[in-house]
């Protein structure tokens, strides 16, 4: 373990360097940019022994992703934004051909108007195809779900995709332990997986499928995700073990006694700890719950997080137009069957990099009782 | 070709999806013969993700992946470089596509391969439409042909797109125009593809009996005589050698012939088919075929 300043988006690099993956296609967009640069330097000095495909779109990156993951080798693609949009319809394919490809997306808008500064539009959207998907609240965690990503992903066979938000997380200095590569070897063993593309055992893989047999393959898509959160509890404990750093499916700052929560994903959760730190000072009992996943969706817990009498603020960084925001819309699906539910508010908090100073939590809070938990809420 | 040459070895298991009649298949048959087992089949939507069989059956004895319509190349570059790194670099890895997967949708798929000089090689099998979605236009439909979106004919002001020189234009390996009607041209070529290294291209005209409106037992004859009129030259071009037609035949039929075989050409009246002639001769004269 050594430590280092690093951007997060050389955080990252690092962190898919310690996974050793074999092929890395890879298409720019900001601001995910940072990453596959220092991943293009380092294929080129030998620091990391894989070919970097310069794919001609994101299309083609996740097209070439799916290509040598089925020809059984680790996998890694990063993008953003549009460059997510466009994969759209290979990232379903991964899915269904059960493909451990792990992807970075650097949270970013996307337009019309044209806007480079982070949401979470991009990877809300994609929410429903069957990755999984983790939100970083700071560069080391982002390294760290990198190893775990491929970790899980490999075990169960579904890919992961890692949200980091555009700029914020992407292009800060933060202070960073690096594993060594004997500790990254220890958790992530070499990837062997049971069927790919071998002329030795020639067989076909997304032949045509008839109601019947597709019908039981996405079931057994839903099945694993239900069963990942055994896989991923294992890879949080040996994880601890190796690098003594501890993660969880969710996470808490003063929620115990708190009368008022804000559920965050992503880097928001840093400034939302310093509202909240501001308020109890002020003897407001407020508290957070961070989402770390977000699929597999950790109904349990976030419903033991937020049980007892608390109001809870969802904060959205997207919107799914006509209903609400996408956290609060699987929160309040939680909640269904619960006896007692939180007061919950809907908030969309920030858009296109629209910017969340502490004041806005702190005003926010202390105005509660004004807003309106019927609608979604929207900031001046 | 003495058909005693033709390796014994099949790749194609019997009982595939292909029409009766279909070249699409045949082309198959043959190209596998040639390709050998130490073949990967990359495969995007069209009509061979049906002949190829539905789970849990495969038409194939070599590994093949199905993978989005517009994906192939790109898909082909990520299996190529994954063999490399695995130590296995001599895999042939093949896209086999239609002509929609080729000349339309996949097209910038196509050229960014052909531009990273991937080691893979792209097969076209053109029947001149989307025939898997019923005999709708590409941009490799032919002027006059009918088709389900050309109901009243694919208007005049229209050429096939030369897919030829729009691969050669990248500097490939190898490219070459070749159809199972001639089976040495199209086992040499075969031959050729498989030896080089680097991207390689081979276009092949493919013919559809329900899609060209043609009796099933007319396939193999109406390939033949597009070549034999000229409206399909089989060529090929090798590394940096210049395109070298290779085979001309004593003389060039009209076209007309060919035509009259097929049902999506039976609207065409004689102004259209001297405007088509006229083309077809003016082409020939510039590869100096006339
Ligand atoms: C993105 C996308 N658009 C449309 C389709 C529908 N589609 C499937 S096969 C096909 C036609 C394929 O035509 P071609 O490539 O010429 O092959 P052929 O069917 O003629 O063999 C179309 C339009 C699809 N599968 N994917
Ligand atoms: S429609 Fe045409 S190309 Fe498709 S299988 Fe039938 S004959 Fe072959
Ligand atoms: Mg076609």
């Amino acid at each position: 373990m050594q430590k280092d300043m690093l951007l997060g988006s050389e955080a990252i690099a690092e962190g898919v360097k310690l996974a050793r993956p074999k092929i890395i296609p890879a298409y720019p967009i900001t601001p995910q940019t940072h990453i596959i640069e220092v991943l293009s330097e380092m294929t080129a000095n030998g620091e990391l022994d894989a070919t970097f495909i310069r794919v001609e779109s994101e299309l083609s990156a996740a097209a070439a992703a799916m290509g040598a993951s089925q020809a059984g080798v680790r996998t890694f693609t990063a993008t953003s934004s549009h460059g997510l949009a466009l994969m759209h319809e290979v990232l379903h394919w991964i899915v269904g051909a059960r493909l451990p490809v792990v992807l970075v997306n650097a949270n970013r808008a996307i337009g019309s108007p044209w806007n480079i500064w982070t949401d979470q539009t991009d990877s809300m959207t994609q929410r429903d195809l069957g990755w999984l998907q983790v939100y970083c609240e700071t560069a080391q965690e982002a390294l760290d779900t990198i190893l775990q990503a491929f970790y899980i992903a490999e075990k169960i066979q579904l890919p992961f995709m890692v949200m980091i938000d555009g700029f914020i997380l992407s292009h800060t200095l933060e202070e960073v332990l690096i594993p060594s590569q004997d500790e990254a070897d220890e958790f992530l063993p070499p990837y062997k997986p049971e069927y790919f593309l071998d002329t030795n055992n020639p067989m076909s893989f997304g032949a045509a499928a008839k109601g019947d047999i597709f019908y039981l393959l996405r079931k057994s898509i839903e099945e694993t995700m239900e069963g990942s959160f055994d896989y991923i509890d294992e890879a949080h404990k040996r994880f601890e073990k190796i690098f003594k750093r501890r993660y969880g499916l969710i996470d808490t700052y003063l929620l115990d006694d708190a009368e008022i929560v804000f559920v965050v994903a992503g880097a928001l959760v840093g400034t939302t700890k310093v509202a909240i730190d501001t308020l109890r000072k002020n003897n407001v009992k407020a508290g957070l719950l961070k989402i770390r996943y977000f699929r597999p969706f950790p109904k349990k817990e976030i419903v033991e997080a937020l049980k007892g009498d608390k109001k809870v603020v969802v904060f959205n960084k997207a919107v799914s137009f006509g209903s609400s925001g996408q956290i609060t819309q699987e929160i309040k699906e939680a909640f269904y069957y619960e006896d007692k539910k939180p007061v919950l508010y809907d908030y969309v908090l920030s858009l296109g990099g629209k910017e969340v100073f502490v004041e806005n939590i702190v005003d926010l809070a202390n105005n509660l009782d004004n807003l309106d938990k019927f609608k979604i809420l929207w900031r001046e | 070709m003495d058909f005693r040459e033709i390796a014994n070895v099949e790749y194609l298991n019997q009982g595939d999806f292909a029409c009766p009649g279909c070249a699409a298949g045949l082309s198959m048959r043959h190209a596998l013969k040639v390709l050998g087992d130490e073949t990967v089949i990359v495969m995007p939507a069209s009509c061979w993700s049906i002949i190829a069989g539905g789970l849990p059956t495969t038409a194939l004895q070599v590994p093949l992946m199905h993978v989005p319509f517009a994906t192939a190349a790109a898909v082909a570059s990520g299996v190529k470089n994954a063999f490399r790194e695995k130590g296995e670099p001599k895999k042939n890895v093949v896209c086999w596509a239609g002509d929609g997967g080729t000349f339309d949708i996949g097209l910038q798929a196509i050229s960014g391969a052909a531009e990273r000089r991937e080691d893979i090689i792209y097969v076209c099998y053109d029947n001149e439409a989307y025939m898997n979605t019923g005999i709708q236009r590409s941009s490799a439909t032919p002027p006059g042909a009918w088709t389900t979106t050309t109901p009243t004919g694919n208007p005049l002001i229209f050429e096939k797109k030369d897919m030829f020189n729009i691969i050669a234009s990248h500097n490939p390996a190898y490219v070459a125009t070749t159809t199972i009607a001639f089976p040495d041209d199209f086992y040499a070529k075969f031959e050729k593809a498989k030896n080089a290294k680097g991207f390689r291209f081979i276009h092949l005209l493919s013919s559809c009996p329900p899609g060209w409106r043609i009796d099933s037992k007319d396939s193999v004859s109406a390939m033949r005589l597009a070549v034999e009129t000229g409206i399909f030259v089989m060529m090929e071009k090798e590394g940096e050698q210049e395109i070298k037609v290779t085979y001309k035949p004593e003389k060039f039929k009209p076209v007309r012939e060919y035509f009259k075989l097929q049902g999506r050409y039976k609207h065409l009246d004689e102004e259209t088919i001297n405007v088509i002639q006229e083309r077809i001769n003016k082409r020939l004269k510039k590869l100096n075929l006339l």
